[in-house]
């Protein structure tokens, strides 16, 4: 009988800074899913004055092996100037936009008001029975908030992805 | 000069300019206007194939033969996605080629356009890079730009997809050099400290093999001198695997042959054995590597690559160096200088005892003729041609690798990485192109010479005299063997039916046929083949149920070789059948 062995795996996040020219976006999404690696977020913007650079931010998570291989696929497609492992490098931070649309009316409106006030959520949209929160964070604290709004009306959830640069005064 | 010029003009121009001499193509809607260019262009010769898959292969057997790129050119759609197999094995192989494909107009891409495919997208992983040109005025740089990609670090195929009305619209072109941004530059050399721990570990080392492959071969010919020359400091034994074969002489003493699942006996037992194992320019394949547990367990590793991905892919190795392989020989053989290495007499013994196992010895047979007999043969009546040899995939193209010994590079042309049936055709068509003067063998199986066998029309066209050695055993003899070894010898639709009449179908191109029955008939054949100026298509009758040994079972470790005269149980476990 075979079975299908797993090996332990790790959390990994990456910039990639790359050409900002057509197919990009494929290519390195397309690598992920050829090469059977994984992806938990994928955020990319372009990042100079005339839109010639992306830098693409990549959650990743697999053996240690895997990581090494995904940075090392990632660096020699042409396109791609510099991909930098953060979570090789060492103390980063690690933030992610998050809108939260809650819906309810006394009590419970209050209530979710209050929470957002401890976690520096801000409305960004009123209504009389219904707020938008935009919070930043660390994605666990974005957790925290939603799982704490669902019992107060949760309605939607929309979430940017993590971006990510390593501290300290130089570029990693 | 500076002047106005049409987008298909100035990509021949660009051609021109990269010092191409043949383009390996397929004409078709999409690309008329570039056909129109080529109309009557002396400077590039246009090799009309009968499939696109046939230009692609031409296209490496060229590119694999004299060391340049190889050109493709096909139309959109169907032309593109028939070049695909022949990109991909390219890519595998690490073989430089340009694919030009035509595409729908740029105003209809996206709309389900006749013969439109999304051929960018689909190319997309099995290039090394690929464009969608948008304007021509960039056809220039990008033409430019691909061939550098194409030909330096670790080769790859590059794809330009044009559609047709860039190739139609104009823009300025000049002679003068070409201004673009420089952005690919891999890394050639390796650092001092890298070079001098290597060369102390080699010198330290007791029982040392150089493990060698295609990178040797693509590095060019100073690397194959390199290879020897330290080879030579150092003393130690030299394996290779299918795509390195030629960098070193198969009639050298420290030779030990191939490696890998039909590999030799001494090649995977010295592997197994080895305190170090040097890998110039291979990757450890799985077809090499066997269980990846039991590879090469005592031995420290030194892997020499261009291609940073290749390092700690499969095999964990304690020196990377990353760099051309030529380039690293040669600071390696600096470095080394007068140095004496440590006395590898106790290793040589060993391997000579390995020798004695005599792997490749096979039974003789009085009814048929031995298929690894016709490949020895061949050799014998042809190695004073020193010929350029393709092959096709499966027992054949094993045979040929084991019994036609090489003894330089870019004579052994043969699909590695991703074992393409219908290569060694238009491969040996491409290799004659670059080569005219050369005795051109494909030696081919009857199930594999049929998948591009439209090509023997090209060779016609082009009064081509390339050579196909089928060894025929009206089987697909190496599927064959593993439903013997592993599904007990259930033949689920492994039997070469209805095959045609080889010599008649050589006849009806316009090529000779000649046909070997038996023993008493092989050397005459082969000589009959030589001596024919033009093609030839030799239908060599071999016995029919040989198997390809020695083999590493899937699954199995490099200690765990099957040899001839070994019973083989006819079954394995699901572990075991679970991989390639």
């Amino acid at each position: 009988m075979m079975h299908i062995q797993h090996e332990a795996e790790e959390r990994h996040v990456l910039t990639v800074t790359v050409d900002n020219e057509a197919g990009i976006l494929a290519k390195i999404a397309g690598l992920f899913t050829a090469r059977g690696y994984n992806i938990d977020s994928l955020t990319v913007a372009d990042i100079t004055d005339n839109h010639s650079v992306s830098r693409i931010t990549i959650v990743t998570h697999g053996p240690r092996s895997q990581i090494d291989q995904i940075h090392a696929q990632l660096e020699r497609l042409v396109p791609v100037h510099k991909v930098v492992d953060l979570t090789e490098v060492g103390p980063h931070v690690a933030r992610e936009l998050a809108l939260v649309k809650v819906a309810g009316i006394g009590e419970k409106r209050v209530e979710a008001l209050r929470i957002a006030d401890v976690f520096r959520a801000r409305p960004v949209d009123t209504t009389t029975e219904s707020f938008i929160f935009e919070m930043t964070g660390a994605p666990d604290k974005i957790d925290s908030f939603v799982a704490l709004m669902r019992d107060l009306g949760l309605v939607e959830v929309g979430r940017t992805g993590i971006v990510a640069m390593a501290r300290g005064p130089e570029e990693a | 000069m500076s002047e106005e010029r049409s987008g298909a003009s100035i990509l021949v121009e660009s051609l021109v300019k990269q010092g191409v001499e043949f383009v390996f193509g397929y004409p078709g809607g999409a690309v008329l206007p570039i056909y129109d260019a080529l109309f009557g262009d002396e400077r590039l010769r246009h090799i009309l194939v009968r499939h696109e898959a046939g230009a692609a292969h031409a296209a490496e057997g060229y590119a694999r033969s004299t060391g340049k790129p190889g050109i493709v050119l096909v139309t959109s759609g169907p032309g593109a996605t028939n070049a695909i197999t022949g990109i991909a094995d390219a890519y595998m192989d690490s073989i430089p080629m340009v694919v030009i494909t035509g595409q729908v107009p740029t105003g209809l891409i996206g709309s389900d356009a006749f013969q439109e495919a999304d051929t960018v997208g689909i190319s997309r992983h099995c290039t090394k890079h690929n464009y969608l040109v948008k304007d021509p005025a960039d056809l220039a740089a990008i033409v430019d730009e691909a061939f550098q990609i194409a030909t330096t670090g670790r080769p790859g195929p590059v794809l330009i997809d044009i559609p047709k009305d860039v190739q139609i619209a104009m823009a300025t072109w000049s002679d003068g050099p070409i201004q673009r941004k420089q952005r690919y530059s891999p890394r050639t050399e390796g650092t001092p400290d890298e070079i001098a721990r290597a060369v102390a570990m080699l010198a330290n080392a007791k029982a040392p093999v150089f493990y060698t492959g295609g990178g040797v071969i693509n590095s060019g010919p100073r690397a194959t001198a390199l290879l020897r020359e330290l080879q030579a400091k150092t003393g130690a034994a030299v394996t290779s695997t299918l795509m390195g074969l030629g960098a070193f002489p198969a009639d050298h003493a420290d030779w030990l042959g191939m490696l890998g699942m039909h590999g030799t006996f001494e090649a995977n037992m010295a592997m197994n054995q080895a305190d170090l194992i040097v890998c110039v320019g291979a990757r450890f394949d799985d077809r090499v590597t066997g269980r990846l547990d039991a590879f090469a367990p005592n031995s420290e590793k030194i892997h020499i690559d261009i291609d940073r991905a290749s390092i700690n892919k499969t095999v964990p190795v304690d020196l990377p160096i990353i760099g051309d392989c030529a380039t690293v020989l040669d600071q390696m053989l600096a470095e080394w200088g007068t140095r004496k290495g440590q006395d590898l007499t106790g290793w040589k013994a060993r391997i000579d005892g390995w020798r004695e196992r005599k792997s490749l010895a096979y039974p003789a047979n009085a009814e048929a003729i031995m298929p690894q007999l016709a490949i020895e043969r061949l050799y014998e009546l042809t190695k004073s041609k020193a010929p350029v040899i393709s092959t096709e995939v499966g027992q054949h193209q094993m045979w040929a690798a084991q019994y036609f010994p090489f003894f330089k590079p870019n004579k052994w042309l043969t699909s590695g990485g991703l074992g393409t049936m219908g290569y060694g055709l238009p491969a040996a068509i491409g290799a004659q192109c670059g080569n005219p003067d050369s005795l051109v063998i494909d030696i081919a199986g009857d199930a594999s010479i049929q998948m591009n066998i439209q090509e023997l029309g090209t060779a016609t066209q082009y009064r081509l005299p390339v050579k196909v050695f089928i060894l025929n055993n009206e089987w697909m003899g190496m599927v064959r063997q593993w439903q013997e070894l592993t599904y007990e010898s259930r033949y689920s639709n492994s039997y070469s039916d209805s095959l045609p009449d080889f010599v008649k179908l050589a006849e009806a191109y316009g090529w000779k046929g000649i046909r070997i029955e038996n023993e008493s008939e092989l050397d005459a054949g082969i000589q009959a083949m030589i001596d024919h100026p033009g093609p030839v298509i030799v239908d060599c009758l071999v016995h029919k149920e040989t198997n390809c040994f020695p083999m590493i079972p899937s699954g199995a470790a490099h200690t765990d070789m099957i040899l001839y005269g070994d019973s083989v149980a006819g079954t394995m476990d699901d572990e075991a059948k679970a991989l390639v």
